[in-house]
């Protein structure tokens, strides 16, 4: 059998001119991770469901596993490396969000909640509990059981807020205006130590121990 | 910065990594490896007649394709039986590729290697494999009548029958005022990690070397079984498990046929070799756990307590026992839960389907001991007409009656012996939590407003920290970063954090300084691996008693400095001091560089402890009687037995009038693992674990047709929690230590799962008046249950008795 054909693309990813020869049944995920080594995007499923290969297309969340990497030919793409800001150090608010409230376990599911969250809060910074469940319920994640994640996203949203960051890309201005630094020295979040995960600070919920 | 760490809800080490995309998972690993892919078997069961790999020999890019007469020696041996057990009469094991016949769809009959994985999947299509269809087993009741048989050289499906009894069951019984008659069953399930399987091996051929890299819970035993299979000095290949993408018991199983078959091949080829499990690979080529059906009979005096208990139930093992009986020995030692049993009698017969393997998932046979137990004690209240708790109260072992010995043989070869807890304080923590007493308030309102809910409530007791042993290494590095090593794995438990807390505390160090690698055969050798919520007892322990070592050597090479006495020092933030006299102190790094002395010097600090600048005794040896170089020392902690941690839960759903949805209200956990070494990291475990026992009582099973085909074989179809199916958790905790280690902890992982069936199943009963007697529960079962049962308070309230026609039409029902 003949070598495969392949596709010539560009891919714009995280602000760069990425060039690949890709057969044309090459799944974006793939390119992604093998052919560009961003291995942050994860594949859980393969199939559309778990959300863990979420990148940003354009500025709107899309599973990396249902496009082939020659459909994003042209295409701004934002993977979870470049929500990093660059000196490599620090945290986007998001991740830091996830960290304060302890909103990832063994991480796998995070890249794609994480990716979904920059895409949710672009849309509606101020989301309120329902709808932040709404915005993350594409996603699986097998074991934080998911009150933490939520709590996670009203902390970045928070972040973002209070200057801690600018709003996430929208599908319309180009798509990698996710480079903020974010400002040094802010301090950790108290934890809530008998509680549902949320920072003390921000749990109205009541979700506490009788103690 | 304190180092006192122990206990503290502190964010985790591992975190940012995570968070940037920049962990390391198996894919991640060997981009430029070849690819492996498996053809499997489409059939439940059949003889393998033919296979035609002519068709792939001209697909560009294959590298090799194998099958089962390619396997040289041992590797074409049966794969190892992991756990013997004595009544484990008929163990049976597969083989790394299908030898003459497939007993389940999804076992692997070839391999294929090729340069990508892609076109390894391409020739695997092109290999035409032909089979003698063979009558498939499936389900216990088609097992247990054994018309058909699994294993052809056997007369039964019966892998094993095991009885264990405390006391005089029959006499009890017969002496009982009550007594009922109960049958409970539970579903398949599976653990269902978001990261797959998967392995990547490198061999070395100028050193003689094979580096594995596996997706795994134990990476020493997978090195064991190599390193045996293949004959290879255990030094000679190191296993590393990377980053894990989540568990839960489905890792701990091994070795995968895929664990011998890749490193041979890349041996064999002289090549990197990886094979990433794909989704529909997981659900048929894994393992599965639950699967259980029991029938219990009970007897009880008028205040409901329990007289007698005899229990047979029949567990389905799968198509091969590698990991022995340890799910059915579970479910049968910890099916008494927090209650005395005076006469206890527990009989289980662990079938042979032609099904996939069952080996431990979360809970690992509790969440069945707990259905069946609980569920009894629910019907005991039920009949007498006696509030759930206080049916439970009567039942309990008391504060003062510890060590509770509960005459059974656990899953590690050693009495159950229950070593703390208190039941009446923790069911006391709960109705606060819950607000049980004011709960019918609750309903009345409800019910004002046309609404149906429920409550109902759960407890255990766990086994953890079983042995046989964990150890650790710790090392002050002459920079003054603190390497910790132990060998078990890491699959999301945040031991990064956790066990550098320990180190922190017990050293006397800024948690900074200290990194922890897990699961990595080339630090650490010895181990067993992560799995009953052993990792914080086990290694948590051996590195705490590492650490004590490594302070103590440290005081005593200061005291030489400091020409003090090694008890006069104290070390804090990394300094040793002696104690009440601040100013005189030594840096614990120059107190590594001293305890090493020199010869060669590359640096200012490392001159202080060359052969001319070294303070001594010339009568000492440099390196004295019973001291070694170095800031160092390892530990081992082995247990006596298992540590036993408990807890309770309770629920409050609401069904849909309409649809028959259930709907988790407010979930509510009491939880004792003895003292917490990171109180954020045991609250996660505990929401996971929530979030799986609701997933267990409401969506999760795998769905085989009599054929032996799974139809629900991917994300789309076995239905797993979202955001929106799990409530908020709240939590109390209870710290009784547990006195057999000398941290005082119990395991937490897998507690949160454990009563989440019985819990929710007690309060569906209590909202709709229909009896649960199995999980899970879809919407459309309920509307069944309702509909044969006249009194059922299913439909809309004020409608009671009246029947409803309206079959939702959600086949699985409850989908996310
Ligand atoms: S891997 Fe793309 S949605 Fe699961
Ligand atoms: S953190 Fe493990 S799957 Fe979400």
């Amino acid at each position: 059998m003949m070598a495969e054909a392949t596709e010539h693309v560009t891919l714009r990813v995280n602000g760069t001119a990425r060039e690949l020869d890709v057969p044309p049944r090459r799944l974006l995920s793939d390119a992604l991770r093998h052919d560009l080594r961003l291995t942050g995007t994860h594949v859980g499923c393969e199939h559309g469901v778990c959300g863990c290969c979420t990148v940003l297309l354009d500025g709107a969340p899309v599973r990396s596993c249902l496009m082939f990497a020659i459909s994003a030919d042209g295409h701004e793409i934002t993977t979870v490396e470049g929500l990093t800001p660059a000196d490599g150090n620090e945290l986007h608010p998001i991740q830091r969000a996830f960290q304060d409230c302890h909103g990832l376990q063994c991480g796998f599911c995070t890249p794609g909640f994480i990716m979904t969250v920059a895409g949710l809060l672009a849309e509606n910074p101020e989301p309120d509990r329902d709808e932040i469940v709404e915005g993350i319920s594409g996603n699986l994640c097998r074991c934080t059981g998911y009150r933490n994640i939520v709590a996670s996203v009203e902390r970045a949203a928070e972040l973002l807020r209070d200057g801690d960051g600018t709003p996430e890309p929208r599908a319309d201005d180009g798509g990698i205006a996710s480079r903020h630094p974010s400002p040094q020295g802010t301090a950790p979040t108290p934890y809530d130590a008998v509680g549902d995960g949320v920072p003390a600070d921000t749990d109205e919920a009541g979700g506490r121990g009788s103690e | 910065m304190t180092t006192k760490m122990f206990g503290e809800a502190i964010s985790r080490r591992e975190d940012p990594r995570l968070l940037r995309g920049d962990g390391r998972y198996l894919d991640d690993l060997g981009h430029d490896a070849y690819a492996a892919a498996f053809v499997r078997s489409p059939h439940a069961h059949a003889r393998v007649n033919e296979i035609d790999v002519s068709g792939a020999l001209d697909v560009d890019g294959l590298v090799a394709i194998y099958t089962y007469d390619d396997l040289p020696g041992r590797l074409g041996d049966p794969l190892p039986l992991l756990i013997p057990h004595p009544s484990l009469t008929a163990p049976r094991t597969g083989h790394a590729l299908a030898a003459e016949v497939v007993r389940h769809v999804g076992e692997p009959v070839a391999m294929v290697v090729a340069t990508d994985r892609y076109v390894a999947e391409d020739a695997a299509e092109k290999i035409i494999v032909t089979y003698d269809p063979l009558p498939a087993v499936v389900g216990v009741a088609a097992a247990a009548s054994g018309d058909e048989v699994v294993h052809d050289d056997m007369d039964d499906n019966v892998a094993a029958n095991f009885v264990q009894e405390v006391g005089d069951v029959d006499g009890a019984l017969a002496d009982a005022p009550h007594r009922l008659d109960l049958r409970w069953e539970i579903e398949r399930s599976a653990s269902m990690p978001l990261e797959g399987r998967g392995v990547y091996a490198r061999w070395d051929a100028d050193d003689g070397r094979l580096r594995v890299y596996t997706s795994t819970q134990t990476s020493t035993s997978v090195r064991a079984v190599i390193a045996a299979v293949f004959d290879i000095a255990d030094v000679h290949v190191e296993v590393i498990a990377p980053d894990v993408g989540g568990g839960f018991g489905v890792k701990i199983m091994h070795p995968w046929p895929e664990e011998l078959l890749v490193p041979w091949a890349a041996m064999t080829l002289g090549r990197e070799v990886k094979w990433t499990e794909d989704r529909r690979e997981h659900f048929v080529a894994s393992a599965h756990e639950r699967g259980q059906i029991h029938d219990v009979t009970v007897g009880y005096d008028d205040d409901g307590r329990i007289l007698a208990l005899d229990v047979r139930f029949l567990h389905d093992n799968g198509a091969y026992t590698p990991y022995g009986l340890i799910v059915p020995i579970i479910t049968s030692t910890q099916l008494p839960g927090p209650y005395k049993l005076p006469n206890y009698r527990v009989e289980f017969t662990s079938l042979y389907t032609n099904t996939v393997i069952v080996t431990p998932y979360r809970g690992a046979g509790r969440p069945q001991a707990v259905f069946s137990m609980e569920r009894t004690v629910d019907a005991i209240a039920g009949d007498l007409g006696l509030d759930r708790t206080d049916v439970r109260a009567v039942n309990f072992v008391q504060p003062d009656e510890f060590p509770h010995d509960l005459g059974l043989i656990f899953q590690d070869g050693r009495p159950a012996i229950y070593d703390s807890g208190d039941f009446p304080e923790s069911l006391r923590k709960l109705k606060a939590l819950v607000d049980w007493e004011g709960f019918d308030e609750r309903r009345q309102q409800a019910e004002s407003e046309g609404r149906r809910i429920g409550i109902g409530l759960a407890c255990y007791v766990e086994g953890t920290g079983v042995g046989p042993y964990e150890g650790a290494h710790v090392h002050v590095e002459t920079s003054g970063r603190v390497m910790v090593s132990t060998g078990l794995t890491t699959q999301g438990q945040g031991h990064e954090t956790a066990f550098a807390q320990i180190v922190a505390t017990e050293l006397g160090v800024p948690i900074e300084q200290v990194h922890v690698t897990t699961g990595d055969t080339r630090r650490f050798g010895y181990a067993v691996g992560t799995f009953a919520s052993r990792a914080a007892v086990m290694s948590g322990n051996a590195i705490a008693l590492a650490a004590r070592a490594v302070n103590e050597k440290a005081r005593v090479v200061a005291a030489r400095a400091l020409e003090a006495n090694p008890e006069d020092l104290e070390i804090a933030d990394g300094i040793v001091r002696v104690k009440g006299s601040p100013d005189d102190r030594i840096p614990l790094n120059q107190v590594a560089v001293l305890s090493n002395p020199l010869r060669y010097s590359f640096s200012e600090a490392a001159q202080a402890a060359t052969q001319f600048s070294m303070p001594s005794d010339p009568e000492d040896p440099p390196v004295r009687e019973g001291e070694e170089p170095g800031l160092e020392s390892k530990a081992y902690y082995s247990p006596p037995r298992s540590t036993f941690a408990n807890g309770m839960h309770a629920v409050v759903v609401e069904i849909d009038p309409d649809s028959a949805q259930v709907r988790v209200l407010d979930y509510a956990v009491v939880h004792d693992c003895g003292n917490m070494i990171n109180p954020r990291i045991v609250e996660g475990q505990i929401h996971g674990g929530v979030a799986q026992g609701i997933g267990g009582a409401l969506y999760e099973r795998m769905a085989y047709d009599e054929h032996g085909q799974l139809l629900n074989a991917s994300f789309m179809d076995f239905l797993m929690p979202y955001a929106s199916e799990v409530p908020q958790v709240r939590t109390d905790h209870l710290e009784t230590p547990s006195p057999l280690n000398p941290l005082g902890i119990k395991g937490a992982g897998e507690a949160g799962v454990i009563p989440g069936a019985a819990a929710i199943a007690s309060a569906i009963e209590d909202a709709t008046g229909l009896q649960i007697t199995r999980m899970p529960l879809s919407p459309d079962e309920l509307f069944r249950l309702q509909r044969s049962d006249g009194n059922a308070r299913l439909a809309p309230v004020g409608a009671l008795g009246t029947s409803v026609d309206d079959e939702p039409d959600d086949e699985q029902g409850g989908a996310p």
